[in-house]
């Protein structure tokens, strides 16, 4: 049977008194690729925010490796963090620091490797997302999708379980789309990590996921393998496969 | 009417409410991770360069005008009653103890409190402090905690540096442009202004300094809405810590002097 490395029970949250989450209930198993498709300004980044606790939910729990880490102080918290990596949506790199900086940031925090070794882990990393000799480049030089990639760099920088990415491919092009959603396959398949990403594309979905979950008004309306969520007779699943307008 | 009326006064106090307990809330954790290892000395003495070193020729540049004008002044006064020798006591009371401070506190607000806000406000909205979090660094312990400490240490260094230039300012604009008797103008500069009165404006420093990088960081690190976001905190950054610099010193001068 596969372990539930995340498990979500009723996470309820709220803005200003208008509730994004409603009650989200979903595991996620240990070294698959789980996708959250939903429609935009559903909550589904609110949603991964909760996740690795940069968001504190009003209700509910979120339980990694069977520890609520919604009830973590800070310091617990980070100890917790150091098993997931994050891409985000625009890829967050430190604009001040040149990419060998963004990517061995996490590795110098945490670790007490001399700069040498530091050094090589960063070439290594960044190899195995395509790029060489850009570690003196700044964040400013680079393309979208290059800032995707050194942002995947960064996050799997300390090897972590857990990689989680924020609409991994919106506003690339077509092909930079496909060389993201090769590189998270490769990347999950490569460390049987557990990856979570939440897209409102559908190719990327059906690329990169074994399991899909739907998020529609604060709660998730199915969810389960790729062709069984493909074959769902869902009205609200199918409206969004077909682009017509939900419920 | 009358309901509309209690209901923006309401919102607003709410809000007020809101926001110091926020900016309480960040104190005591600024304070917290202050004393938490590790101690970030790269990024405190960067902070002190921002802080200190870049805002020197801005602070020498309002000193040495502040000293002057107040020379200038003062002196159209002091000759109606020859009281011309008066002038270097009051140049010098008025740097160490008021303007020295104040005025410094103003520069560095606009210089280094106006970047922090900046800096941290395009780090909230563009993710950048969410990944610091996700990478299991405390945002607070390495991004506000060496602000605030630059803050502190700076300001008062600034303080002595612009209340020195501006009493030279004043010595040139009473000696070399009208004429005191330079001996006359020392001896009563020495003997009138006390140690205290230097050390009450340094400890202004402190405060003023802790109060700007205090309030910067908390508007920067709060800001949201994208580049509008950032430009609206930024200039509450600035507002606010004028306002707080000029109402704490009314304070602190009716508590210490």
């Amino acid at each position: 049977m596969t372990k539930q490395i995340i498990r979500v029970v009723d996470l309820h949250k709220s803005f200003n008194n208008l509730e994004v989450l409603c009650g989200i209930n979903l595991s996620i198993e240990k070294g698959k690729t789980t996708v959250i498709l939903g429609g935009s300004g559903v909550g589904k980044t609110v949603f991964i925010k909760h996740l690795i606790g940069l968001m504190k939910p009003d209700r509910g729990s979120i339980y990694v490796d069977d520890v609520d880490i919604t009830r973590l102080r800070e310091k617990k918290l980070a100890e917790i963090r150091k098993k997931f990596g994050m891409l985000f949506q625009e890829s967050a790199l430190f604009d001040s620091l040149t990419v060998g900086e963004n990517v061995g940031f996490p590795i110098k925090e945490h670790t007490k490797l001399s700069t040498e070794a530091i050094d090589k882990i960063v070439r290594e990393k960044l190899e195995q997302v395509g790029l060489q000799g850009i570690e003196d480049k700044y964040p400013s030089e680079l393309s979208g999708g290059m800032k995707r990639r050194v942002g995947l760099a960064r996050a799997m920088a300390l090897n972590p379980e857990i990689l989680l990415f924020d609409e991994p491919t919106t506003g690339l092009d077509p092909i930079r789309k496909n060389i993201i959603n090769d590189l998270i396959i490769n990347t999950q398949r490569r460390g049987g990590l557990t990856c979570v990403a939440i897209t409102h594309d559908i190719t990327t979905t059906f690329q990169i996921a074994h399991r899909v979950a739907m998020v529609h008004e604060g709660i998730i309306v199915e969810e389960g393998l790729t062709e069984e969520f493909k074959n769902s007779s869902n009205p609200i699943v199918q409206a969004f496969l077909a682009g017509k307008p939900g419920e | 009417m009358v309901s509309r009326i209690l209901f923006r006064l309401g919102e607003i106090c709410t809000h007020f409410v809101k926001e110091m307990g926020e900016i309480a809330m960040l104190l005591l954790n600024t304070i917290s991770w202050m004393f938490t290892p590790p101690l970030r000395i790269r990024n405190i003495f960067r902070q002190m360069e921002s802080v200190g070193i870049k805002s020197a020729l801005v602070i020498i540049l309002t000193g040495i005008f502040a000293g002057m004008v107040v020379a200038l002044g003062s002196y159209t006064g002091f000759k109606r009653f020859g009281g011309e020798s008066l002038l270097g006591m009051t140049v010098a009371l008025a740097m160490a103890r008021e303007l020295g401070p104040v005025m410094t506190a103003l520069m560095v607000t606009a210089r280094a409190g106006s970047a922090m806000a900046a800096e941290l406000g395009t780090m909230r909205v563009t993710e950048q402090i969410d990944a610091l979090a996700t990478m299991a660094v405390n945002p607070i312990q390495y991004l506000i905690v060496p602000r605030v400490l630059a803050g502190i240490f700076m300001v008062p260094i600034l303080t002595i540096v612009c209340a020195s230039i501006g009493i030279l300012g004043g010595y040139f604009v009473s000696v070399g442009l009208l004429g005191l008797n330079p001996g006359i103008y020392m001896a009563n500069t020495v003997e009138y202004v006390e140690f205290l009165d230097i050390a009450k404006g340094v400890s202004k420093g402190f405060f003023f300094g802790f109060i700007i990088s205090l309030i910067s960081c908390y508007k920067g690190f709060y800001a949201r809405g994208g580049a509008e976001g950032v430009g609206k905190a930024t200039t509450e950054a600035v507002v606010f810590s004028s306002v707080a610099v000029l109402i704490g010193n009314y304070i602190l001068t009716s508590f210490l002097f």
